[in-house]
This record gives C-alpha cells, structure tokens and sequence, in this order.
C-alpha cells in the first residue's frame, strides 16, 4: 500500500483550493453557492498547514489552523447577514442579478 | 515578555468593549455620546503609540518601531477625522446607530494589529479584524439596496483574497519553516532556502495584499463600494484603512521578503503600471464624484507601488511620506463629499457641484485646493508626495514607470481640472445646505495642511526617513 506523503496533501488541497475559486467565477445560480466555495478555500489552507506541522514537525501549523477556524466561523455569519438584507432589498440572491453598481 | 509594547490596542480594545457595553444599556439615543467617546479613545490611544516603547514582544508576534508609530499614529487621526464627518451625515440619513462608532473602532483596532504585526498570524488576525468590520459597515445602511450590494460584493472579493492570501502564507510557512518575520528574513537570506514553494507563496500574499490597496489587477471592487457604501462609510474607507493596507504591504515586502527583491519587484512594477493607466483613463468619464474618487485612488496607488518597486531607503521613504499627504488631501475631499446636500437630500455627482464658487466660496477653495493637491500641482502637499517617488524611481533605473506615471498624472490632472472648472465657470445648479460644522473642520485642517506643507515639510520628511530605516534596519 502506497504511503501518504506530503505531496499528496499538497495537491489535494491545491484542488481544493481551485475549485473554490472556480465556485466563486464559475458560478450563476445563488450566492449560497459562493459562501460555500469561500469555506472551500479557507479549510484547503487548513489541510495544507495541518500537512506542513507534521511534516515540519512544528507546532506552529496547527494554532494557525485555529486561528482561522475560528475567523471562517465569524466570516460564515456575517456573508449570511449580509445575504439577508440584501435579499430583504431585491428579493432575490441570483448572482446575475447584482449588477446595480457598474460603470 | 514586555506586554506594554501592546497597551494602545489593549487600551483601544477594552474601551470598545465599554463603549458597546454602555451603547446596548439603555433605550436613550447613545449614537452622539459613542462616537465622541470614539474619538476620545482613538485620541488616548494616539498618546500611548507615542510613548510607546521599542521592541519585539508576545514571543516575536508584535513589533513596535518608528514605522508602526508613524503609520499607528495617522492612522488613528484619520479613523478620528473621518468618524467626525460621519456624525452628523449618519444622523441625516437616518443610519446614526451606536453600532457604527464601534465598527469604526473595531476596524482601526484591526489595523493597529495588522501594522504591529511581527509573524504571519497576527497579521491575518489583524487583518481579518478589520475587514470583517468593513464588509458590515459597507451594507451599514441596510435598508438602501445599494449599500446591500456594496457591502455583498465586497464581502465575496475580500473573502476570495483572504482565502489567497492564507494559501500563499500556508506555502510560505511550509516551505520556509517558520510564520516570524525575522526568521523569515533570515531563512531568505541565504539563496539555498529560497524553494520555488516559498516565491509561489509570497505571489500569492501578493496577490491578496494588492486587493487590500486596491491595486490592478485586484481594483476591480473600489468603484462599486465606493459609489454603493453611506459616503461617510466610504469617507473612511478612502482614507484611515489605506494607511493601513500600504503599512502592511511594505513591511511585508521590505522585512520577510527584502532579499526576495528581485523575485517581487517586477511583479509590483506590473501592477504599479496598470494601476496609474487605468486609474487615470477609467475617471475620465465618470459623473459619479466617489466613484471618480475611486478610480482616482487606483491611480494613486500605482503611484504608491512605484516606490515600493523603487525600494531602498529613497523608495520607501517616498512611499512612507505619500502614505499621509494622499490621507489628509482625501481626508478633505470626501469632507466636501459628505457636505454635498441639497434639500436635505445627499447629492453626489460632479454636476451638483456647478457653481459652488457663487453660493459658497469657502468650500470651493478648499475643494480647488485638494483637487490640485491630488493632480500634484505644486507647491501643493500631493506634489512633494510625488517628487519624492518619482525622484527614487528614477535613481532606481525604473525610467519606464517613472515616464508613464508623469503621464498618467497629466492625464488625471484632467478630471481634478473639471471639478474645479465645474465649480468656478459653470452656471449654479442651486446652492447646497449650510455644511456641518464636522465637515467644515476637516475642511479647513487638510486644506490648510496641503497648502502650507511646503513651508514647513522637514518634519514629517524626517519622521519617514526614521520609519524607513527602522524598517531596513
């Protein structure tokens, strides 16, 4: 059986991390969806500090990894909060149809 | 462990807290009585930077030098100027909520974190303070769908470039073993540690910082925050949270990463070059006066970038001195903004201005003033900001960025030119409200500032030639 190395770590947090950021282009629907694709991106970094500690065998990776949790949490409830008034506003979260401000 | 090296953001934190306390207690009206006690600890808080001592502390997370007192200290002065316009335009606009005092001390509070920090996590932490504060104080007027707009679309970039950022600091803490800035410094030293992991990771923090300017190619929420955000939200965005994006961007890239200079450089150069075109072309042809001012600050910026390119003592030093002027010159201008109001109806395009020199002398002089200020028209403040980047460019052999920015500014100079020729030549579209007092101060203390800096410039000339070596230091 093959080992898990680093490396393996490493790319699967780099496709996390692509297809987070290919939620939030790529996407049409609802801003739902890009909430969910910013969480995407925040726990690839996750991986890849938690990967490095141990790799690095150093501790540092790890409280880092907290930290942001911690701050993911904070930024989750207020993107909702702010989907709320928006959607109070324009009865609608259709990523097309926030286009107000242009020019 | 000296923990008093941290007093002002324990001070500025605790009388949050107070002020929050105090503003859910009782059912009276608290919005006035916050935002004076606002003031009063940004102005408690700008007496302990000063006498703060030097040093690394909390195992090497914070530092306090000359650079963070210079960048702590205006940045504090403009969050307090800027929180002084908003007093009464929040109240016109029905959005005067205790709350809005306390993001904006939350939000400096974040800064003062972020131009402290010393290792990788406190500047996230910091930074994150802060803009979680911004993203709510842009949708602040939450029953305008504008403001909604502006606050989820600022919301969805900032968050896309925290999320860069993180992956370039996780790459940059893997590969290089270390989040302190002084290791890292160190570690880049020797070229042998310099893996391809660690220069994908800095591009990437690159990336994100560029966001936090407003740089091109990341520029591309300014126009929309600026024009959907309450002015007097954006008052502040324009002016205190640049200090604190610029004071993050160069320790980083002169600290961690000055040996990393030639990897970096061309990448800043880049974006520098972008940022004065398309900031001078984009403004060309806006009505909309903040988002014109939006676009203005992207040329800015590029401006800003060159003497971080430039590097060296002269290169940051010019950046350091731009960093104040470009403050109190947009301090001024969204002071004119704000006190745009007819029939008490907030107005904001370059026409309502027409005229403004018949109904209200004063405040078209000092709007001339900033205007000129901000084309960089001597001996106006926003000149010498210039000189001094140009002239590090220069000797640094950028002669390229240094030719395109003179002509990016005498394209620019264009639209500042028409809103003064909007405001003295162009027949009045009636005359505006009597001004707040709050605007009418901070009027006439930038506008007298940016008039009068070139008899008096060594001061602040000397104070950045200090932040700049404790910075290479």
């Amino acid at each position: 059986m093959m080992a898990v190395s680093l490396a393996h770590y490493l790319t699967v947090s780099a496709i996390l991390l692509v297809l987070g950021v290919f939620g939030i282009f790529l996407n049409r629907k609802n801003v739902i969806v890009i909430l969910m694709s910013v969480e995407l991106m925040l726990l690839a970094v996750n991986l890849n500090l938690v990967a490095f500690s141990a790799a690095l065998n150093d501790l540092t990776g790890q409280v880092f990894t907290m930290f942001i949790l911690t701050v993911a949490a904070a930024e989750a409830a207020i993107g909702l909060a702010i989907v709320v008034i928006y959607f109070r506003n324009r009865g609608t979260i259709e990523v097309e149809d926030i286009s107000t401000l242009k020019g | 462990m000296n923990w008093t090296l941290a007093l002002p953001e324990i001070v500025l934190a605790l009388s949050g807290l107070a002020i929050l306390g105090v503003g859910v207690l009782p059912r009276r009206d608290t919005y006035d009585a916050s935002c004076m006690a606002t003031i009063g600890a940004f102005i408690l808080t700008g007496a302990l930077v000063l006498g703060s001592p030097e040093g690394t502390a909390f195992g090497g997370q914070i530092v306090s030098d000359a650079f963070t007192r210079f960048m702590k200290l205006f940045t504090l002065g403009g969050a307090a100027l800027a929180l002084l316009l908003s007093l009464e335009w929040n109240r016109a606009e029905g959005i005067a909520r205790f709350e809005y005092p306390v993001l904006v001390l939350f939000a400096t509070l974040g800064m003062l974190v972020m131009i402290s920090a010393n290792d990788l996590m406190s500047l996230y932490m910091g930074l994150e303070l802060l803009s979680l504060s911004l993203y709510v104080l842009a949708s602040f007027d939450r029953d305008n769908a504008r403001s909604a707009e502006a606050g989820l679309k600022y919301f969805v970039l900032g968050a896309l470039s925290s999320g860069l950022m993180l992956y370039g600091m996780s790459l940059v803490y893997g590969f290089a073993g270390t989040t302190n800035f002084d290791r890292l410094a160190d570690a880049m030293a020797t070229p042998a540690n310099v893996s391809s992991g660690v220069i994908v990771g800095m591009v990437f923090m690159i990336a994100g910082f560029t966001f936090k300017v407003a740089a091109v190619p990341f520029h591309m929420w300014t126009p929309d925050v600026y024009e959907g955000a309450p002015s007097s939200v954006v008052a502040y965005f324009a002016t205190a949270t640049k200090v604190g994006a610029i004071a993050v961007i160069v320790r980083v890239m002169a600290g961690p990463f000055g040996s990393l200079a030639d990897q970096w450089q061309q990448v800043l150069m880049l974006s520098s070059l972008a940022s004065m075109v398309l900031g001078a072309f984009a403004a060309l042809r806006q009505e909309n006066i903040k988002r014109l001012m939006a676009y203005s600050w992207i040329s800015h910026t590029g401006f800003v970038m060159m003497g971080l390119a430039a590097g060296g003592d002269a290169g940051l030093r010019g950046v350091i001195l731009y960093t104040p002027i470009y403050l109190l010159m947009s301090l001024g201008a969204f002071a004119v903004i704000v006190a745009m109001r007819r029939q008490g109806r907030a107005v904001e395009t370059v026409g309502d201005l027409a005229g403004l020199a018949r109904t209200d002398l004063g405040m078209a002089v000092w709007m001339a003033i900033f205007m000129f200020s901000m084309a960089g028209i001597p001996p106006l403040a926003g000149f010498f900001a210039k000189v001094f980047v140009f002239k590090a460019a220069i000797d640094a052999g950028l002669w390229t960025l240094a030719v395109v920015g003179v002509l990016a500014s005498v394209v620019s100079a264009f639209y500042y030119l028409r809103i003064v020729k909007v405001m003295f030549f162009d027949e009045p579209a009636g005359a505006l409200d009597v001004r707040p007092t709050g605007a009418s101060f901070v009027m006439a203390s930038t506008g007298l500032f940016n008039a009068l800096f070139f008899l008096w410039p060594a001061p602040l000339v000397a104070a950045a030639q200090a932040a700049a070596a404790a910075l290479l230091g």
